[in-house]
């Protein structure tokens, strides 16, 4: 019936002057768009399931492919937009719960972008940083409450185990299932020679990650996919995630379609079975609970890994991180509602949670008035698009940066935002082996490379101009941010004051 | 010797016991009073052997090590172990055997709720959980492997072999249950079925197990017929979405 008939997003339109029917294209699309004509030479396009990946455009010898977006209008009406009567109607023919990856597409306030940075005229000089040093190394961990040193100054202070990163940039859990083993192996690649860290998500470590493990984060979700005393201990830290900006208060699944035998063995759970973590921990239903699974793991690794929570910034986020900090946790990560994932229900996505900055600032002023700040390291996640960001959310108090989607685009990702279908042209979100191979690591975890060391120099050039040399007196200091077009409020909140004040 | 654990809090205790471990390949604490992480990753060839009420998370992550609790246990005992086994001369809390993807747990009384909670298992590896008396709410909640058998035994009057929701979510495993059941307790998604020959040999090894561990007759066990509870479908939530 043509009722279910949902009018395309795109229209692929091919130059045919510039077209030699070579068939890169055919080969390329697994959304099987590109196809030969009936006489085997022609090539064609139907449209109706080009997703926008750009992968045919881009590799196209003749530069022939352009896509455009396919309007189909219908009356205009600015409460039934086109896109709800299609969500609509994809339910009514299903009953399922609709399905979207990446982050929140949905026009909320980008506090990044009404946010501006200051920098020093006169008053104090600017500094350099291609001629004099700039420290942005960063040292995550629970700091001691204070000094205590012998007679000839030595420290007596036992620390707490601390991690010591060369950028306050690290990369994001995502799991192998959720993206390919080329993909995951191109980050673990990228953070040992970066000097920072990968987050392997809940996937479990897959053999082939070995030779990285003092740069990966291991996760230890309610599934407890591939978790065992090894795991733990074959890692810089253990992180427990309890939620994910992208879909808070709902647990994972990985289909069962995407556990082949590497990701099944990654997981050690059978091929093709579904791998669920629901929404909770079962041995977590309060902050004392999450304090016992902390210990767990401070126990099983012989109190020498930081252990991290990993929360969903939510209304209560500030509340939460100060529960988090006292039941133990060394580091806590805040995952903003703008960040990205595989799959999420498209209605969490798009609803549920707040934007990292007003999180992050909250969570960072409450720790503060409670005097318990340096108990913990803040890692801030959620949509990290350019150096800017970063050095706007140290100013709000995050020690360090949790990016995901900026270093998937690096690697060819077009946020077409169909992780979910598994047909990733660019290799990344997909098992597909003839897909996988197509991400080389050897290639891709250079091309890593050279976005966070730009990164890291703007972020430099940008301190410099501050006249502050070391990323520590950056870290908190609100006084280096103005909000513009912001309502009193939402200054309160993140703590800053007006452009102009 | 053995360790008195006294009322010192966990950390002293699971350190003594570390220290111990490094020359002996058994430790025998005593006058435990809800100590927690007990037997934390303990690996194989090592035994522990407590008494008193070990704490929540005992044995957790463990590696393939023996624990014996003369004593009743708490919440989360065998928490994501790896392999190993665990006997409980009493009780247990929740969540029993959480996410185990190895080893053997032999209860000789009931336990509470959310007992074998996502079991799973992985090619040789399959867990294994034995229940002397009844269980509480959500036994076997989204367990995706391995096995579960639950005795009925000393049930009093009005005592049920499980409480609600028995193997909600469950994808994988199968639970060996004895004597009468509570049928509306059972999630929609169980089908029961009756024991296969493989089955059988398979049960009985491990009703042998509990008879030696704690001493109860074989044969006026296995005298009750069993039945079998397995998921009806593996992919309980294969139809729930549409890509948007």
């Amino acid at each position: 019936m043509a009722i279910d008939y949902i009018p395309r997003s795109f229209t692929i339109v091919r130059d045919k002057e510039r077209c030699i029917d070579c068939g890169c294209c055919v080969r390329q699309c697994s959304n099987e768009c590109h196809y030969f004509a009936d006489d085997g030479k022609t090539v064609l396009a139907d449209s109706q399931n080009c997703v926008a990946c750009h992968r045919c455009v881009d590799l196209c010898p003749t530069h022939a492919l352009r896509i455009e977006k396919y309007i189909c209008d219908y009356r205009e009406n600015a409460n039934w937009t086109a896109q709800y009567q299609q969500e609509i109607c994809r339910q009514a023919d299903s009953g399922g719960t609709l399905l979207s990856a990446m982050g929140n597409p949905k026009p909320y306030p980008i506090y990044w972008d009404k946010i501006l940075l200051n920098a020093s005229q006169v008053t104090n000089p600017s500094i350099d940083p291609l001629r004099e040093p700039m420290e942005i190394r960063t040292i995550l961990g629970r700091k001691p409450e204070r000094m205590t040193v012998e007679e000839k100054g030595k420290s007596t202070i036992k620390m707490p185990p601390q991690v010591v990163l060369e950028t306050p940039i690290m990369f994001s859990a995502m799991s192998f299932g959720s993206i390919s083993l080329n993909a995951q192996k191109s980050l673990a690649m990228a953070a040992k020679n970066l000097g920072t860290l990968f987050n392997t998500g809940e996937g479990g470590l897959h053999p082939d990650l070995e030779a990285y493990t003092d740069h990966a984060i291991v996760q230890v979700a309610s599934g407890r996919f591939g978790v065992h005393k090894e795991y733990l201990n074959r890692s810089r830290y253990v992180e427990i995630k309890i939620g994910q900006g992208a879909k808070p208060g709902i647990g994972g699944h990985l289909p069962g379609e995407k556990v082949n035998v590497e990701v099944s063995n990654a997981r050690m759970i059978p091929v093709g079975s579904d791998a669920i973590s629901p929404a909770p921990h079962h041995d977590i239903y309060s902050i004392e609970d999450l304090r016992q699974l902390i210990w767990s793991i401070k126990q099983a690794t012989d109190n020498t890994k930081p252990v991290c929570v990993k929360i969903a910034a939510v209304h209560n986020v500030a509340a939460i991180v100060s529960g988090c900090a006292r039941a133990g946790a060394d580091i806590i990560a805040i995952d903003g509602f703008r960040g990205g994932t595989g799959a999420a229900p498209t209605r969490i996505r798009d609803n549920v949670g707040i934007p990292i900055e007003l999180a992050l600032a909250a969570a960072d002023q409450r720790l503060r008035e409670e005097g318990i700040r340096s108990h913990v390291s803040l890692v801030a996640a959620g949509s990290f698009r350019c150096s800017a960001d970063i050095v706007k959310a140290i100013a709000l108090g995050a020690d360090a940066c949790y990016c995901a989607s900026a270093p998937l685009i690096a690697m060819g990702c077009h946020m077409c935002r169909t992780c979910n279908t598994g047909k990733c042209n660019w290799g990344i979100a997909t098992q597909r082996p003839e897909l996988t191979k197509r991400l080389n690591p050897d290639i891709m975890h250079q091309r890593v490379e050279n976005l966070i060391t730009a990164w890291n120099h703007e972020i430099k050039e940008i301190m410099g101009g501050m006249g502050i040399n070391s990323i520590d007196s950056l870290r908190g200091n609100r006084l280096m941010l103005r909000g513009i077009g912001l309502s009193e409020k939402e200054l309160q909140i993140l703590g800053i004051k007006h452009a102009g004040e | 010797m053995s360790i008195k654990a006294g009322l010192r809090g966990f950390e002293a205790v699971n350190e003594e016991i570390k220290q111990e471990l490094l020359s002996k390949d058994k430790v025998v604490v005593e006058q435990v009073n809800g100590q927690r992480y007990l037997g934390c990753a303990l690996d194989t060839g090592k035994t522990l052997e407590i008494h008193g009420t070990a704490g929540n998370d005992l044995a957790c992550y463990l590696n393939g090590g023996r624990i014996i609790v003369h004593g009743n246990g708490q919440d989360a005992l065998g928490n994501t172990m790896g392999g190993g086994e665990i006997i409980v001369h009493g009780h247990s809390g929740d969540a029993l055997g959480y996410g185990m993807r190895d080893g053997q747990i032999y209860v000789r009384d009931n336990v509470c709720c959310r007992g074998g909670i996502h079991m799973k298992e992985f090619r040789a590896m399959k867990p294994v959980l034995v229940i002397g008396q009844n269980a509480g709410s959500f036994l076997g909640e989204y367990m995706s492997g391995g096995t579960i058998v639950l005795l009925g035994l000393n049930l009093k009057r009005g005592e049920k072999l499980f409480g609600t929701h028995c193997a909600s979510g469950m994808h994988g495993g199968k639970i060996f249950v004895r004597g009468a059941f509570p049928k509306q307790n059972l999630s929609p998604n169980i089908k029961v079925v009756s024991l296969e020959e493989e089955d059988k040999k398979e049960l009985e090894g491990y009703v042998k197990h509990y008879c030696k561990y704690f001493h109860e007759d074989y044969e006026s066990i296995m005298n009750k017929p069993f039945k079998k509870l397995v998921p009806a479908t593996s992919r309980p939530y294969a139809n729930m979405y549409v890509a948007n």
